[in-house]
């Protein structure tokens, strides 16, 4: 076993990885980029190095600055984590030309696997069943409409070099593959920089099972399969072991079909073949295909220990410093059934747009296995995945499992930044789901209800109400008046509310001109009569209500009006985010309404404008300035006269 | 030392009283109800149509989220000036802001301009003596068009009038004791003076105007043409004059000022008591109403409502076997120590002797007091006059009048003639002094008021050899029997402020708990009794 290893990643794989080497009695070296300085895997390893600027490329893909990082602290081994460099070939053979370890696959192994087309031609001679697609050299996009069309359509185009949803287009018809194409080679070139496509035959009510697999680069094992199909667009929602419905039969030709394709390259270490199913009727032994092999470990992969209790870092760790595979296939089996959630700080109402922020509060319940690299005032920053944690949980049923799950997204609180937590909890309670009843559209079909029964009702926002008064600590709750109650507004950012207090723990929110009545009784909330099971908690952003359908109110700070006469002097960033450019200078006139500065944030680019006619006195930002909300980035002269 | 209880809620006898009580509580809801709407719907639109908050909404978030309100005088002037000054057009109490005890006082701009009526210039003299005896730091928001010039003759010239408001800010300004004013409205002439006097003054812009003279008298008197605004306005006033030192942008921006300027008082209240952890009763406040007769006339034991009022129904009853027609012992009121004297029939020497013995021992313990009156007076008739009854009820009144400890007054039945000097009465100043909806005040019972009259017009008939009917005696005791039946009502006391206001019986525990933390806020000082005639 390795004495130190050096972790090539951040977030909470990072953190997970340094959890089994601890375990395991290795020391682990950290490395970090300005973003993280601060960041939980940063705190928890024994060592970091800075290796950069935040942005991935100025740090954790440079894979230069992190082997010399892993030579100059002694490492004998390197872990990627999963992204970043985890599947880079080139990056693998640098380090083992460092004389160290990585612990993974072989670069060879990488390549074979890493051009999907080329993949399927080596799955297909291995004995693997494949789907019916073009994987061919010839990218004209002439070519690859007849190619399309020879498959029928529905068709997917898919990034050559890609992975993770990025650079896939689903096409429904042909009129539509031109401009899809584009789009999809586009954002491919950006990744990956590599435009290449290949398209597919798109599925009907298709599900993602896909196998953990495991070598020693010769022989592998596999540990049984995941069911992946809960998604949306692609990416990966709630992931579960085994996978609803599967059969003994099945799940032995799947297996084997996954050992072959692992044994067929040579495999060493954690890796995942995965396959499209065809559910429209049950399970069958031919009914699935190869899709891709996932060189790495993946970000779902707790499921598959909490149903086999094998460690899969640990493996990792002792396949790489040169032991055989620790259990035999018929050494391996499966204990009741697991689901992980993935929680993400993004915007589900607004198309599951990345968000950012600082986590004002977080916290989760010990009832589930955390996976996290975020702490309590941590921020969520815009150069990174925005997870914010995964949440896993085990039971002997599948049932048992999905309540537990429930119970665990119920019970975690996040305030700070918007997420995907409620509509989790609306998933977990979606009948089909609850069923067994997947496929990757279900969230796309659904998704209306879904996040109908993620939003905030009128009985949250009036317990919201009730703390942003300070009023949630039993111990305050007074509000005596002599005859009628005192009527107040609160107000927070973006609206406003009239509080009642008629007395110790009793008092009307009329919200929206409806009045609410709010008690508190035998130790809970109730609100119109109904017993909430929500929490109220104060934290340094404001007050939330967890426990399903979250609420946070931001306070507006009464006093904050001086600003307002000198307000449209000065430019300020609506939220935070990157300046991307500035398009103005100190002496500049300028009209109301010319383009001042353009602000990347939410990966949406958002232009800044002049608020009025004037006199351009001082710029307060450059470009690739990473900025606060509110703070400020141009300033006009006072005067505005002067500007004419 | 519990109390014990011999109430039975599902007798007849509690469910009638339960029903009386409820009639009276709900006659008295409504005259506070009434007071809400303030000048009316009329006015109230107008008011708010210049962006301006209500005027209760204004003491609303002046004060903390949730915190009491302890309002004072809040039916004050019912019934008088044919209705037009609901409340007397201000709204005064003491609520808390960041957690600090004031005393409030709002001009209601939609009763008559916020103008002064005598029972306004009352109502807003007894919050500045409640804030100057309890050290409560005093918030004015300003909205008052000044005196009600048909009524200056009352309202203007002596010595408890219009000009002692100033008086008072400037004495308890030199006393420490904070003076904020948010002026939010006019403060024409004399009233003028309420920002200027203040230590700190906000002003809103575009709303608040201070002068001594209005435009229209300027004109007058000079010829100088001038807008209210440019006079006395915000800008004005913060930006030349100096006589404000905050500008507002509205209502909302103006309030959270005054919050702030409080946050910097650098206060903190005094060591007084020595406070317990909170308990409440273990009988239920409710089932007050029911053990209390609604009949004032139907003696029953005051024990029944202090078991229903102090924590845990705890009470350390002091000299239980003497004098036994008042109740004296210790007990503790949310937390707070107190000394209770409590009638419990009429008052004898003993009696009188017991109260002035305990009150003794309060002051010199520094106990606040608790009066829970109901007396129909001092014992009379030979034998008593002749053992010294008025040299004993002197000894009573005496340590009433001259204790230092904070006295808080309920008055939870009849309160007549010498009775009421004996259980602090208003003019014995107790710090607050309530009354429940049941009460009656005056110097006598009508029944014997109307039969001394009566006795004395037959002993002048009859000294004529003249003769009186019953019937005619009846007919000449039934204007005094009105009369008094009238006067001594709670709501005509209340309109006229010779208590603080009506509590519905069921909050006895909670307002006497809030007088009791509003009075701590002053620091107790040793008591000098006079000369008791022994």
């Amino acid at each position: 076993m390795f004495q130190k290893i050096l972790i090539a990643n951040r977030g909470e794989i990072a953190c997970r990885v340094i959890d089994s080497c601890r375990r395991l009695g290795v020391a682990t070296v950290a490395v970090f980029s300005d973003a993280d300085r601060a960041a939980r895997h940063v705190a928890m390893a024994d060592e970091a190095v800075h290796i950069g600027g935040p942005a991935p490329a100025d740090s954790y893909l440079k894979g230069d600055a992190i082997i010399a990082a892993a030579r100059d602290t002694g490492a004998e081994a390197i872990h990627p984590g999963y992204g970043f460099l985890s599947e880079n070939p080139d990056f693998v053979e640098a380090v083992e030309a460092a004389g160290l370890i990585f612990i993974g696959p072989s670069a060879k192994a990488i390549r074979a696997m890493g051009l999907k087309d080329a993949a399927k031609a080596l799955m297909e001679t291995a004995g693997v069943p494949v789907v019916p697609g073009y994987h061919g050299q010839d990218q004209h996009p002439d070519h690859l409409a007849r190619m399309a069309d020879q498959i029928g359509y529905p068709v997917l185009i898919k990034a050559v070099a890609g992975g993770g949803g990025k650079g896939m287009r689903l096409v429904e018809a042909g009129r539509d593959f031109a401009d899809a194409l584009d789009s999809a080679r586009s954002e491919a070139k950006t990744a990956f920089g590599n435009p290449d496509v290949l398209i597919e035959k798109y599925i009907q009510q298709p599900r993602h099972i896909e196998v953990q697999v495991f070598g020693d680069g010769t022989r592998a094992v596999h540990l049984f399969e995941r069911d992946c199909s809960l998604q949306r667009r692609h990416q990966k929602v709630i992931e579960e072991a085994p996978a609803p419905g599967m059969t003994p039969e099945v799940r032995k030709a799947m297996g084997a079909a996954a050992v072959r394709a692992a044994e067929a390259i040579g495999y060493a270490g954690a890796g995942t073949i995965e396959f499209i199913v065809d559910g429209s009727d049950g399970l069958r032994e031919d009914g699935f295909w190869f899709m891709e092999m996932n060189t790495r470990l993946q970000v779902e992969h707790p499921v598959t220990e909490a149903i086999t209790g094998v460690d899969l870092v640990e493996w990792q760790l002792r396949v790489a410093s040169g032991e055989p595979l620790p259990a035999r296939q018929e050494e391996l089996s499966i204990t009741g059934h697991a689901f992980e959630a993935r929680l993400y700080a993004e915007d589900v109402p607004a198309g599951f747009l990345p968000a950012t922020g600082r986590l004002a509060h977080l916290a989760f319940p010990d009832t589930a296995r955390i996976e996290t690299g975020v702490r309590q005032g941590d921020t969520i920053s815009p150069w990174y995945d925005p997870m914010i944690a995964k949440v896993v949980t085990h039971g002997a049923t599948r049932a048992i499992a999905l309540s537990r799950l429930e119970s665990a997204l119920v019970d975690t609180e996040v305030a700070g930044s918007v997420t995907n937590l409620d509509f989790l909890i609306a998933l977990t309670r979606h009948a089909e789901f609850r069923a067994g009843e997947v496929d990757t559209g279900l969230i796309g079909r659904d998704l209306d209800a879904l996040i109908d029964a993620a939003a905030p009702d009128a009985g949250a926002r009036a317990l919201a109400v009730i703390g942003l008064a300070g009023l949630a600590d039993p111990s305050v709750r007074g509000g005596m008046t002599l005859w009628q109650p005192l009527r107040r507004t609160i107000a927070w950012d973006g609206g406003e509310a009239l509080l009642e207090v008629e007395g110790p723990g009793a008092a009307r929110v009329t919200l929206d001109g409806t009045p609410h009545e709010v008690r508190w009784q035998g130790d809970r909330w109730w609100v119109d009569g109904a017993l909430r099971r929500n929490r109220i908690v104060r934290h340094d952003a404001g007050t939330s209500v967890f426990g399903g359908r979250t609420v946070t109110l931001a306070p507006l700070d009464p006093l904050a009006r001086a600003g307002e006469a000198a307000g449209d002097a000065l430019t300020l960033s609506p939220m935070p985010g990157l300046v991307r450019s500035v398009h103005v200078k100190a002496g500049q006139a300028v009209k109301a309404g010319d383009r001042l500065a353009v602000l990347e944030a939410m990966k949406m680019e958002h232009a800044l404008t002049a608020a009025r006619d004037g006199v351009v006195a001082e710029v307060l930002a450059q470009a690739g300035d990473q900025v606060e909300a509110g703070a400020p980035l141009i300033r006009l002269e006072e005067d505005a006269e002067e500007a004419a | 030392m519990k109390l014990t209880t011999t109430a039975l809620p599902n007798s007849d006898a509690f469910k009638a009283n339960r029903e009386a009580h409820l009639g009276l509580i709900e006659t008295a809801r409504q005259a506070a109800e009434a007071v809400l709407a303030g000048g009316g719907q009329a006015s109230m639109k107008r008011h708010t149509d210049r962006g301006k908050m209500p005027p209760r909404e204004r003491v609303a978030n002046l004060l903390d989220p949730g915190s009491p309100f302890l309002e004072v005088g809040a039916t004050a002037a019912h019934g008088m000036y044919d209705g037009d000054a609901p409340g007397a057009g201000v709204i005064a109490g003491v609520g808390r802001v960041h957690g600090q005890d004031v005393m409030v006082v709002a001009n209601d701009a939609t009763v008559k301009g916020g103008t002064y009526y005598p029972m306004t210039v009352k109502k807003h003299l007894r919050a500045q003596e409640i804030a100057e005896e309890c050290h409560l730091p005093c918030i004015y928001l300003v909205d008052s068009g000044g005196a009600n010039l048909p009524n200056q003759d009352e309202v203007f010239p002596d010595r408890d009038h219009f000009g002692r408001i100033f008086f008072n800010q400037a004495q308890m300004s030199a006393k420490g004791i904070p003076q904020i004013a948010v002026v939010m409205g006019s403060c024409t002439a004399g009233g003028a003076y309420v920002p200027a006097m203040s230590d700190v003054t906000v002003i809103v812009r575009g709303q608040g105007t201070i002068f001594l003279a209005g435009p229209p008298l300027v004109k007058a008197a000079t010829g100088e043409v001038v807008s209210a605004e440019d006079l006395g306005g915000g800008d004005a006033h913060t930006r030349l004059s100096g006589v404000a030192d905050y500008l507002a942008e509205d209502d909302a921006h103006a309030l959270a000022i005054a919050r702030r300027a409080v946050g910097h008082l650098n206060r903190r209240m005094p060591e007084t008591v020595v406070w317990q952890s909170p308990e409440p009763p273990a009988y239920d406040p409710e089932e007050i109403l029911g053990v209390v007769p609604a009949d004032l006339r139907t003696p029953y034991d005051i024990r029944e409502v202090i078991a229903r009022v102090v924590d845990g129904s705890r009470f350390d009853e002091f000299k239980a076997r003497f004098g036994e027609s008042i109740v004296t012992g210790f007990a503790h009121i949310e937390g707070c120590p107190v000394g209770i004297v409590a009638n419990n029939g009429v008052l004898f020497s003993e009696s009188a002797q017991k109260a002035a013995h305990f009150i003794e021992l309060c002051s010199q313990r520094g106990t606040p007091l608790i009066f829970l009156q109901n007396i129909t007076g001092f014992m009379v008739g030979r034998k008593y006059e002749n053992e010294g009854i008025a040299r004993h009820g002197a000894k009573m009144v005496t340590a009433v009048a001259t204790t230092s400890v904070p006295k808080i007054t309920m008055l939870v039945g009849g309160s007549f003639g010498a009775g009421n000097y004996g259980m602090a009465g208003r003019a014995y100043s107790p710090r607050f002094l309530w009354t429940w909806p049941n009460s009656r005040i005056s110097v006598m019972g009508g029944e014997q008021a109307a039969g001394v009259l009566a006795t004395v017009r037959r002993d002048g008939i009859e000294r004529k050899g003249g003769t009186w009917s019953a019937e005619d005696e009846a007919e000449f005791k039934r204007p005094t029997l009105e009369m008094f039946e009238r006067q001594s009502h709670p709501l005509y006391a209340s309109a006229r402020l010779w208590d603080d206001g009506i509590v519905d019986p069921r909050k006895t525990r909670d307002v006497l708990a809030l007088s009791l933390r509003a009075s701590l806020n002053a620091p107790i000082e040793p008591t000098r009794f006079g000369v008791f005639r022994m």
